[in-house]
């Protein structure tokens, strides 16, 4: 109940890491998105989410409007060879080039190098510690 | 590269979204840019959306932008959702009501966490608001957090206020009472397709038939924001209520008291932050220990906090 007596003050407007986790494609199975969003939360980040079904220029387009450090792409139809490349591109084209990038999901092990190649900084696989995914992403959030 | 204010003001809406970053954070940068784009600002209609959790805020703002953008008018949305009070963290999720806008560029959709905010907004809303309004909107809209009885701060940023009520949430009486009810410049019965809708219409519209002659009653409308059912009409409702503003002068009066509102919810901020600048965590632990422990009260307490941060800034 403290809570909000204790932090509030100077620290209200310091920079907070702002985060998109979006779900690109068809595959209507969002659990894993939301458990992620709610871990980051927990981890004092502020998660823009989506909601599922979102094309790669709507994932783009939401990341520019809200000016997101990071963005999370949750995936588990397998098209995430076909769509990635697309998202990554609609990211540059607005001139966001700069944001962190991370996708979790079912992605085999083989993808992982095509992967990295288009500038995602880490892959999460079912059984990973959301501790992990809260860590990583304060580490390598960009400054500013 | 050219500078932000300058690309915002072409019509960049990749420098609107830095800027309204470093505005929300209150940065040096943010405070520079909000000097330079204050004065452009004031042109637009401000428009704030309040009422409950799942009342529909989101749908509803949705839908409203949706109707503007076919009458050819550009329209910004600022939706707040609330930050935990113990990690700071939040789910900004209002987005996901308004996925037909997205790919469209005369709308443009910013969520901002409450930040620890009471009144149902962000602390830095109304500098946001500004800098929406400079970018050259028409129309801004406002969603607040989830809102209950009392949270009545929208109707100092917003020009018109919509309160968004629905069929089946209590009785008469809850209309009765003081609280957010007064601010509604337009009332909405939201979600009208279900039981109770017209039973609610006619309670507010006998709970304002209570205090006849005190000016304008605020006009009561009944949507169902997933369908736009309704929808034009709310449109309408807004701009009226503007036209009556102009045509009263009501507007002018409104302008100050938003300026009074905000000039003085500025200085508290900038004093509360002067305040936590010049105190240790130590010093600020000690006085709470002792307040805790009874051996002092809030307000000493309070009284040697302002004390500190006034000798820090002199």
């Amino acid at each position: 109940m403290t809570a909000t007596h204790e932090t509030s003050g100077a620290e209200e407007t310091a920079r907070k890491i702002r985060v998109l986790i979006a779900k690109p494609g068809l595959d209507g199975h969002d659990r894993g998105a939301k458990i992620v969003a709610r871990a980051l939360r927990d981890g004092g980040c502020e998660v823009i989410y989506t909601g599922i079904r979102q094309t790669p220029q709507m994932i783009a387009e939401a990341a520019l409007q809200e000016d997101v450090d990071v963005v999370g792409l949750s995936i588990l139809s397998g098209a995430h060879l076909e769509l990635f490349p697309r998202i990554v591109e609609e990211l540059t084209s607005r001139g966001l080039d700069d944001v962190l990038l991370f996708c979790g999901g079912i992605i085999p092990e083989e993808d992982t190098q095509a992967l990295e190649g288009l500038g995602f900084s880490a892959i999460f696989r079912p059984g990973t510690n959301t501790g992990d995914i809260v860590s990583f992403v304060r580490d390598n959030a960009p400054a500013g | 590269m050219t500078d932000l204010v300058e690309r915002l003001l072409a019509g960049d809406r990749r420098a609107l979204s830095r800027v309204l970053t470093r505005v929300e954070n209150g940065t040096r940068e943010g405070r520079d840019d909000l000097r330079r784009l204050y004065p452009r600002s004031g042109r637009a209609h401000t428009v704030g959306v309040t009422g409950g959790a799942g009342s529909g805020k989101s749908s509803l703002t949705g839908a409203l932008a949706g109707e503007l953008r076919r009458r050819g008018q550009r329209v910004g949305v600022i939706a707040v959702d609330p930050s935990s009070p113990f990690t700071q963290g939040a789910i900004l999720g209002d987005r996901i009501r308004m996925q037909d806008l997205v790919l469209d560029e005369g709308v443009f959709v910013r969520s901002m966490a409450g930040r620890g905010a009471l009144g149902g907004l962000a602390p830095a809303i109304d500098d946001v608001v500004a800098v929406m309004d400079a970018f050259g909107f028409p129309y801004v809209f406002i969603e607040t957090v989830g809102a209950g009885q009392d949270e009545v701060e929208i109707a100092g940023t917003a020009l018109t206020t919509v309160l968004v009520n629905n069929p089946g949430t209590g009785d008469d009486i809850q209309a009765l009472k003081a609280g957010i009810i007064e601010i509604a410049d337009v009332l909405v019965v939201n979600k009208a397709d279900r039981p109770g809708a017209d039973v609610l219409v006619s309670q507010l519209r006998a709970l304002l038939a209570l205090a006849p002659g005190e000016g304008r009653d605020p006009p009561i409308l009944s949507t169902v924001a997933t369908t736009g059912e309704g929808v034009p009409a709310l449109v309408d409702a807004i701009d009226e209520h503007r036209a009556h503003l102009e045509r009263t002068g009501a507007l002018g009066r409104q302008r100050r008291r938003e300026a009074r509102h905000q000039v003085l919810s500025t200085a508290q901020r900038i004093l509360l932050e002067r305040i936590r600048a010049g105190t240790s965590e130590e010093a600020l632990a000690e006085l709470v220990a002792q307040v805790a422990g009874r051996s002092l009260d809030p307000h000493t307490a309070a009284e040697r906090l302002v004390g500190a941060g006034r000798a820090d800034a002199g």
